[in-house]
């Protein structure tokens, strides 16, 4: 099938490799994150907002792009599953 | 800042990373999920109840938003519809918080504990059984895919009340604000009270406003940002979110809510009303279960040691069962949708 070339890798890559350098400084920076992601003074608290942001745009299109890498797309158009439905 | 963060184990994060996916899955496909487990399990891990709530808001609302504009693509969401029922839902987590703080003052957490069981198993059972005969009638019908309006939904849109009427292009649906407004405010209410609102909102837009169980389930992930984004916002200020944590769910459950909203295009329409009374009934079974441990600890009841931890395991066991069992039916009902024919 030439579907394997539309699969979009570079797109599933490059919002990968995002996504894995977002968790590596969550994680590598622990400490720092937790004290100043816990803070309530100032603009601090926006912080855990900022951050959901940020991870759930990287993070949502690869994942999006994980699934369609694998094939696993929505349904093109419904056709009549209806096909009995509308007979009867 | 007196909140308990933990420490985090491999255990702890491979819980959240499947809870995450199957919490997300059974979200993508039916609006919400994944929170009845979550919340618990994070304080079994040693997290305060209240970093496990405002943990599980901060990963609840950049899943939402995913969700919500996954199922965008495939025209299943209402905005309008999303954003009116968020308005009024934000009343209701409002009022709703604040009783629960009064039930907390006078009652005790044991007390607390208690309101929120019998209002998960009251509710839960009420509303699961009616959406249960809905699906089951729906699956013996000839044409299973048209879903109709239930005659009460029918009803509420007959109602013309000049100055409030709203139209909903996607959901199809003019009703008067009238209904939709305090039908966001149970769903706020209930969130604030159980933590799950789309178990009164999904069912409540299906059968109380007349959209279809896609549209219903799709919309709900609005209100979920929206309730996620504005208790997120709250808890941070209080310094309650643990990051560490809501992103380690958000890191499994993004790849089960794309998977769920991908899923609802294979499905008849009701296996989401299925999916959704088959979780609501079994979750109520799992509070009922700890409801004689709460009167236990009011000196109601003489359950205590290890009978009390006896039903709270049963109970812990039932919510996971829970998301099992909507998995499997998702799962199930996708690879056989995608052996049915499809458009050019």
């Amino acid at each position: 099938m030439d579907n394997d070339a539309k699969k979009p890798w570079g797109k599933l890559i490059a919002t990968g490799t995002v996504t894995a350098i977002l968790y590596t400084l969550l994680f590598a920076f622990e400490k720092d994150v937790m004290a100043s992601f816990t803070r309530t003074d100032g603009m601090y608290p926006l912080l855990p907002v900022a951050a959901a942001f940020a991870f759930s745009l990287s993070h949502g299109a690869f994942t999006g792009y994980f699934w369609d890498a694998l094939g696993v797309k929505a349904r093109p158009k419904v056709q009549e599953r209806s096909d009995d439905a509308d007979a009867l | 800042m007196d909140a308990q963060f933990i420490e985090l184990t491999a255990g702890n994060i491979a819980f959240l990373l499947i809870v995450g996916f199957i919490g997300g899955l059974v979200s993508g496909f039916i609006g919400s999920g994944g929170a009845f487990v979550l919340t618990p399990g994070m304080m079994s891990m040693g997290a305060s109840g209240v970093v496990a709530v405002a943990s599980n808001l901060c990963h609840k609302f950049p899943k939402a938003l995913v969700g919500a504009r996954k199922r965008h693509k495939f025209g299943q969401v209402d905005i309008k519809l999303g954003l009116v029922m968020a308005a009024s839902a934000s009343v209701g987590v409002w009022i709703g918080a604040g009783f629960m703080e009064s039930v907390r003052r006078n009652h005790g957490e044991a007390g607390s504990n208690l309101y929120v069981s019998v209002a998960f198993v009251v509710v839960l059972t009420l509303v699961g059984l009616f959406v249960l005969r809905d699906a089951l009638q729906m699956m013996r019908r000839d044409d299973a895919d048209r879903e109709q309006t239930h005659r009460f939904a029918g009803w509420v849109q007959s109602v013309e009340i000049p100055g409030t009427m709203m139209t909903f292009h996607v959901a199809n649906v003019r009703v008067s604000a009238l209904f939709t407004l305090p039908l966001g405010f149970a769903t706020g209410l209930l969130a604030s009270t159980i933590a799950v609102g789309g178990f009164i909102g999904v069912p409540g837009m299906i059968y109380l406003l007349g959209a279809t169980s896609l549209v219903a389930s799709a919309t709900e992930l609005v209100i979920a940002f929206a309730m996620g984004l504005a208790g997120t916002l709250k808890y941070a200020m209080g310094g309650f979110v643990d990051i560490r944590l809501a992103m380690l769910i958000l890191l499994g459950s993004l790849f089960g809510i794309q998977l769920g909203a991908i899923g609802t295009t294979y499905v008849r329409p009701h296996t989401i009303k299925l999916v959704t009374a088959m979780i609501m009934l079994i979750v109520a079974v799992s509070r009922a279960l700890v409801i004689p441990v709460y009167l236990g600890e009011l000196g109601v009841l003489a359950v205590a040691g290890p009978a009390a931890k006896l039903l709270e395991g049963a109970s812990f066991a039932f919510m996971v069962a829970a998301l099992a069992v909507g998995t499997f039916v998702i799962v199930g009902a996708m690879l056989k949708g995608r052996q049915l024919p499809t458009g050019p």
